[in-house]
């Protein structure tokens, strides 16, 4: 198997929490990893025909990313609200 | 020691035990705690109950992070973090922040950074049951913005 094969076969993980989840209407989704090459791109991608009243904030593979963060095949890749934990 | 828990908990007794535990006696000076607990009211209405989300396993790790940043920063003993997410009602206790050190100092501080680290970034969300001044009927609202300990 060749790498851009494996690449295909390995989507990224697309996580959404609290009130995204409400917007978006699901708990996340898969894209293909060929589509992206960025946080900003992802964001792109699934944010389209959505409104959003407060900031976003972004992780891949659950640590904090910029918008211009790579992103590849596997990773998990995570948008939410400003927390409110404590 | 860091623990999400899904049940509710009694911080005192999570100390009293932790500390037995650590088998630490007569080498800790200072224990430095923060116990955060559900209101009934905010911004003015009335809070009936609430739902604490969390993201499974960025969680974790995010503590862990800070926990090790106040290990570089301070001399501490120990530290035992507990916050609950799930179904929580007003009173109940949300966070558990505790640090064992020589000297009050190193306690006091590492307490006071780790729970404003957290506040500020480990990922957890607050959905609100709430009944407004001006209203009869309930509803559920997330909290926007946690607002500055400092």
């Amino acid at each position: 198997m060749t790498q851009s094969n494996n690449k295909k076969a390995m989507p990224i993980k697309v996580l959404y929490f609290a009130s995204l989840k409400e917007t978006f209407g699901c708990s996340g989704q898969q894209l293909s990893s060929d589509e992206v090459n960025t946080v900003g791109d992802v964001w792109n991608v699934v944010s389209a025909g959505h409104t959003f009243h407060q900031s976003v904030l972004h992780s891949v593979n659950q640590e904090y990313a910029e918008l211009d963060t790579p992103v590849k095949a596997g990773d998990e890749v995570a948008f939410f609200p400003p927390v409110t934990g404590g | 020691m860091i623990s999400i828990l899904e049940t509710a908990f009694d911080p005192w007794q999570s100390i009293a035990s932790y500390q037995q535990n650590m088998h630490k006696d007569g080498e800790y000076g200072a224990c430095a705690t923060f116990v955060g607990t559900m209101r009934d009211f905010n911004q003015g209405d009335t809070v009936n109950g609430m739902l604490l989300e969390h993201y499974p396993g960025m969680t974790e790790k995010h503590l862990e992070k800070i926990v090790v940043a106040a290990q570089n920063q301070w001399q501490l003993l120990d530290t035992l973090i507990i916050h609950r997410v799930g179904e929580l009602l007003p009173n109940d206790p949300i966070v558990l922040v505790a640090t064992w050190s020589v000297h009050r100092k190193d306690a006091f501080e590492a307490c006071r950074f780790i729970m404003e680290d957290l506040k500020s970034k480990a990922p957890f969300w607050k959905k609100e049951c709430v009944v407004e001044a001006d209203q009869q009927a309930q509803k559920n609202r997330w909290v926007e913005k946690n607002t500055s300990g400092y």
